[in-house]
C-alpha cells in the first residue's frame, strides 16, 4: 500500500533528530566554517545519540538497522542544521556500513568497535578522482595481486579525513571490477594533502596519492567474495540526496523568514509575487526531491536495485539545491551575499552536489 | 504505517485493466478524433458506458490505495487519451462538486456531469463572476454567461446530463455570495451558444452556455443558501468553501491527467530511441552522458516528482489529512512539468517529432491545458506561497 508517514520510531528519531539539528549543530555552522574546524563537542554529543551505531553489524556493538529510509530521513536532518557538521557525524559510516554489509568476520572485528566504542572515531571512503572524466563505477585508481599482498596505484580526491580516524576505503578497479580495500591511513606510499574546496568549509578532506600502497589480500572488502560497489555507490548516492533535501530546506526556511520580515516598498518582500511565487516552487520541489529519495530508499530496503532510482533522486536532488540555495541568496539581497548570514554558505556547500557522486553515509 | 511504495493488488489490477483499456479503445481512434474536433466519439463513449464504467475487479477483502489508485487509473486512461478520458460519460468534475458541498441527490448514477465557474470576465478571479442567481417563488432563476466549460455540450444537451453552475446570489457579499447550483440537460433558459476550437484535447468538448431566466427548484442549490458577509473562509459555510475544496479533490486529479500525457510522450522518446539503437545509460559518467540521455534522465525525474507529490495528496485524502497546500503543489509540478517533457520529446524527436505520424505534437497540444484549468500555475503557486507564508487571500493576491 501507498503510504507517505514513516513509522512511529522512525518519527521519534526524526523529531530527535530535528531538534538536535536545529539546537547543537545549525548554532555552531557559521563559526565552524569560517574557522574551518569541526565543532568537536557536537560530533561527541551526536556519537552519544547513537546514529551511526544504529546501522551498524548488531554482532559488533552495532543497531543492525540497515533500512535506507530510516537512514534517509537521518541524513536530511543533520543536514538541515550543517551539510559539514553532517557530513563529519555521519563519517564513521563510510568505512563501518560497507564494512558491516560486505565485510567478513575479520574485517567487522578490525573496524566496527572502534567506530561504536567510547568515543567518536571517524572513517573514511576515497571514491572520486581529481578528473572530470571520472567514472565511479570503473575509477582509475588500480589494485594488483602481487605476491600475496594487494598494491593499489592511483589518485583520489575529496576524501573525508576527520583527525580520530584511522581506516580509508579505498576504491579501485581490480582486472575489470571495481573494489573496496581497507587501508590504514599510515600505510607506506599513502601521502595526503589536506584541500580547500568551494565549500564545506568546516570538513577536513584530502587528496590522496597512492604510490604502490601494499596491503594484505585480507584488506579486501569481503575477502574472496569481494563487494558490490555498484551498490555502495546507489546506496550512497541516495543518502548524498537526502542530505541535499536537507540543506535545500534550511535554506527554504530562511528565505521564507526573512522574506516575511524584511521590508521593502512599504509591505514585507513576501507580499511580493516575484519572492511568494520563488518560495512557493522551492517549498514544492523540496517536497518532490524528498520523494524521490524515500522511494529510491524505500526500493533499496525492498532488496530491489536501484541504480536508476538513484541516479533520478540525486540529480533532482542537486538541481534542486543549486536552485533553492541560490534562491536564498536571491531573497536575502545584498545580505544574501554577505559571510555573516547562512545562505551564502548553504549555497557553495549545495554547488557541490553536482560533483560529490556518492557517499555511503546511510 | 511505515513509508511504503508498493503498489496494492488491487491498485495494479486497475492498472493493468485501464492499460488495456487505454491500448485498445483509446489509442486507435486518438488521432481521429483530434482531427475531427467536434465529433462526438461515439465507440467511446458507448464502449465505456456498457463495459469501462464497471472498472477493474476489484478485492475488497484486501487493501486499497483509495485516491491514490484513482490517480493511478486517471494516469492510465490519459496515457491513452486525454481528450477522450475527458469526454467519457461521467460526472466528472460535476461530480466531484456535487460530491464535497454535498447534498444533492440525484436519482441513479449522473452521466454527462460538467462545472461552470468560468466566464468571458472572470476565470482565475473566481470571486468576480457575475451570473447571478435569485431566489423566486420556489425556484433559483439563473442569467449569466459561462465559457469554457468541459463536458458542457454533454451536460447540457444530453439526457441524463447535468451542469454545476456557479452563481452569485449577493453581489454586495463577494465570495460569501457564491453557491453552486445543479442544472439538470435541457433546462430551460440554458442554451448551448458554441463550442470552442482549440490547441489541444479537441475530442473534449468546450462548451459556452448561455442563461437566460434559466429555472430550477430551490433543492437544486448545493449546500446552503445562508450568505456570510464576513470571511466566509473561515466559517462553516459550505458554499464558497464547499465549491473550492472540489479543487483539493480535483487538482490531484488533474495532475495525474497531466502524468498520464507526459509518460505517453516518455514512452514513445524511449521506444523512437530504442529503434535507433539509442538505450538511456543510468550508470554511464556524468561526462559521458549525451544532451539526450542527460535530457531524458531529467525528464523521468521531473516526471516522476510531479507523480510522488501527486499520489501524497491523494494519499492525504484517504486518511482526511487537508490537503489544500499538497494538491496545489502537485497541480502545480505536473502542469508545468509535463508541459515541458511534451516540448522536449518533440524537440527531441526532430522533423518526426513535429510531424502528425507520431502523437508526440498532439501530446504536446494536450498536455498544456494542465498548466491553464483547475487554476493556472500561477494560481496554484499563490496557493502554496499563502500556504507556506501563512498569509491570507488579501495579503497575498
Ligand atoms: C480547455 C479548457 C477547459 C476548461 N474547462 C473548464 C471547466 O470545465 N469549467 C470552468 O469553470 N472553467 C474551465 N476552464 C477555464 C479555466 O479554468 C480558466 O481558463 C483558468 O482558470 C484561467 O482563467 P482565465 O482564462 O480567465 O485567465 P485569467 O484569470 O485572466 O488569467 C490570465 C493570466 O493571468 C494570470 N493570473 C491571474 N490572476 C493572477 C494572480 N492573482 N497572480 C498572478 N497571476 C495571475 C494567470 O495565471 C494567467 O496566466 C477551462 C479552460 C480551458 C482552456
Amino acid at each position: 500500500m501507498i503510504e507517505f508517514e514513516p513509522t512511529e520510531e522512525q518519527q521519534l528519531i526524526v523529531d530527535t533528530v530535528r531538534q538536535f539539528a536545529a539546537n547543537e549543530i545549525r548554532p555552531q555552522a557559521h563559526d565552524a566554517a569560517e574557522s574551518r574546524k569541526l565543532p568537536e563537542n557536537v560530533l561527541a554529543q551526536a556519537h552519544e545519540l547513537g546514529l551511526v551505531a544504529l546501522g551498524l553489524d548488531e554482532a559488533h556493538g552495532g543497531g543492525g538497522d540497515r533500512s535506507a529510509v530510516t537512514g534517509v530521513l537521518i541524513a536530511e536532518e543533520l543536514a538541515y542544521g550543517d551539510l559539514a557538521i553532517a557530513l563529519a557525524i555521519l563519517s564513521p559510516s563510510l568505512t563501518g556500513l560497507p564494512v558491516t554489509e560486505f565485510g567478513t568476520d575479520p574485517q567487522k572485528a578490525e573496524i566496527l568497535p572502534a567506530l561504536v566504542g567510547p568515543s567518536f572515531c571517524a572513517g573514511s571512503l576515497a571514491l572520486i578522482e581529481p578528473d572530470f572524466r571520472f567514472d565511479p563505477f570503473r575509477p582509475t585508481t588500480r589494485a594488483a595481486l602481487d605476491g600475496g599482498d594487494y598494491t593499489l596505484r592511483g589518485h583520489k580526491c575529496f576524501v573525508p579525513w576527520l583527525d580520530s580516524g584511522d581506516h580509508v576505503l579505498v576504491i579501485a578497479m581490480e582486472d575489470d571490477d571495481p573494489q573496496a580495500f581497507l587501508v590504514p591511513r599510515n600505510t607506506k606510499g599513502l601521502a595526503a594533502t589536506p584541500e580547500r574546496n568551494l565549500g564545506l568549509d568546516a570538513l577536513p578532506t584530502v587528496e590522496i596519492e597512492l604510490d604502490d600502497v601494499r596491503v594484505p589480500a585480507s584488506a579486501r572488502l569481503g575477502g574472496d567474495a569481494g563487494c558490490d560497489v555498484h551498490s555502495i555507490i546507489d546506496r550512497g548516492r541516495i543518502a548524498l540526496a537526502a542530505t541535499a533535501v536537507g540543506v535545500s530546506r534550511a535554506a527554504f526556511e530562511i528565505a521564507r523568514d526573512y522574506a516575511k520580515e524584511r521590508e521593502a516598498f512599504g509591505a514585507p518582500i513576501a507580499t511580493k509575487q516575484a519572492i511568494a511565487f520563488k518560495i512557493a516552487d522551492m517549498a514544492i520541489e523540496i517536497d518532490a526531491a524528498r520523494l524521490l529519495v524515500w522511494e529510491a530508499a524505500w526500493l533499496l530496503d525492498s532488496g530491489a536495485k536501484a541504480t536508476r532510482e538513484a541516479v533520478l533522486a540525486s540529480r533532482q536532488a542537486a538541481q534542486v539545491a543549486l536552485v533553492v540555495t541560490d534562491g536564498a541568496v536571491q531573497v536575502l539581497g545584498g545580505y544574501g551575499y554577505i559571510r555573516d548570514y547562512l545562505p551564502e554558505m548553504l549555497h557553495r556547500n549545495a554547488c557541490g552536489y553536482t560533483n560529490f557522486e556518492t557517499l555511503t553515509l546511510i | 504505517m511505515a513509508i511504503s511504495f508498493e503498489l496494492t493488488d488491487n491498485s495494479r489490477c486497475a492498472r493493468d485493466f485501464y492499460r488495456k483499456m487505454a491500448v485498445e479503445q483509446m489509442r486507435p481512434i486518438a488521432r481521429r478524433y483530434d482531427v475531427e474536433e467536434h465529433a462526438l466519439p461515439t465507440e467511446w463513449v458507448d464502449y465505456y458506458w456498457e463495459h469501462g464504467r464497471k472498472g477493474p475487479p476489484t478485492d475488497f477483502s484486501t487493501p486499497a490505495d483509495g485516491m491514490v489508485q484513482v490517480c493511478i487509473q486517471v494516469e492510465e486512461l490519459c496515457w491513452g487519451d486525454a481528450a477522450l478520458y475527458l469526454r467519457m460519460p461521467t460526472a466528472s468534475l460535476g461530480g466531484a462538486a456535487v460530491g464535497s458541498a454535498g447534498t444533492f441527490k440525484g436519482d441513479g448514477p449522473p452521466i454527462w456531469g460538467a462545472m461552470a465557474i468560468t466566464e468571458p470576465g472572470a476565470g482565475s478571479d473566481t470571486a468576480a463572476i457575475q451570473t447571478t442567481a435569485d431566489f423566486d417563488g420556489d425556484e433559483w432563476v439563473l442569467n449569466g454567461t459561462k465559457i469554457f466549460c468541459t463536458n458542457g455540450e454533454g451536460a447540457s444537451q444530453f439526457e441524463g446530463g447535468f451542469v454545476v453552475v456557479w452563481a452569485t446570489v449577493d453581489k454586495s457579499a463577494g465570495r460569501g455570495g457564491i453557491k453552486s447550483f445543479v442544472v439538470p440537460a435541457k433546462t430551460p433558459g440554458m442554451k448551448l451558444v458554441g463550442l470552442e476550437k482549440k490547441l489541444g484535447i479537441r475530442a473534449s468538448d468546450t462548451a459556452t452556455l448561455l442563461f437566460e431566466n434559466c429555472r430550477v427548484p430551490a433543492d437544486h442549490l448545493l449546500g446552503s443558501a445562508k450568505v456570510r458577509k464576513k470571511d466566509p473562509s473561515k466559517t462553516g459555510d459550505k458554499g464558497f468553501k464547499g465549491a473550492m475544496a472540489t479543487f483539493d479533490a480535483s487538482r490531484p486529479i488533474v495532475a495525474a491527467m497531466a502524468i498520464g500525457i507526459g509518460r505517453a510522450s516518455l514512452d514513445l522518446c524511449r521506444d523512437e530511441l530504442e529503434k535507433q539503437g539509442i538505450r538511456i545509460r543510468y550508470d554511464a559518467p556524468r561526462c559521458d552522458l549525451t544532451v539526450i540521455e542527460r535530457d531524458f534522465i531529467d525528464m523521468e525525474a521531473e516526471l516522476q516528482a510531479a507523480r510522488l507529490l501527486t499520489w501524497r495528496a491523494a494519499w492525504m485524502m484517504n486518511h482526511g489529512k487537508p490537503n489544500n497546500l499538497e494538491a496545489s503543489m502537485s497541480k502545480a509540478k505536473a502542469g508545468l512539468a509535463v508541459t515541458k517533457i511534451t516540448q522536449k520529446v518533440v524537440e527531441l524527436l526532430g522533423p518526426i517529432g513535429y510531424s502528425q505520424k507520431l502523437l508526440a505534437e498532439k501530446w504536446m497540444r494536450d498536455a498544456k491545458v494542465n498548466d491553464i484549468y483547475e487554476g493556472t500555475q500561477q494560481i496554484n503557486q499563490l496557493i502554496v506561497a499563502r500556504r507556506v507564508l501563512d498569509y491570507s487571500s488579501s495579503m497575498l493576491r
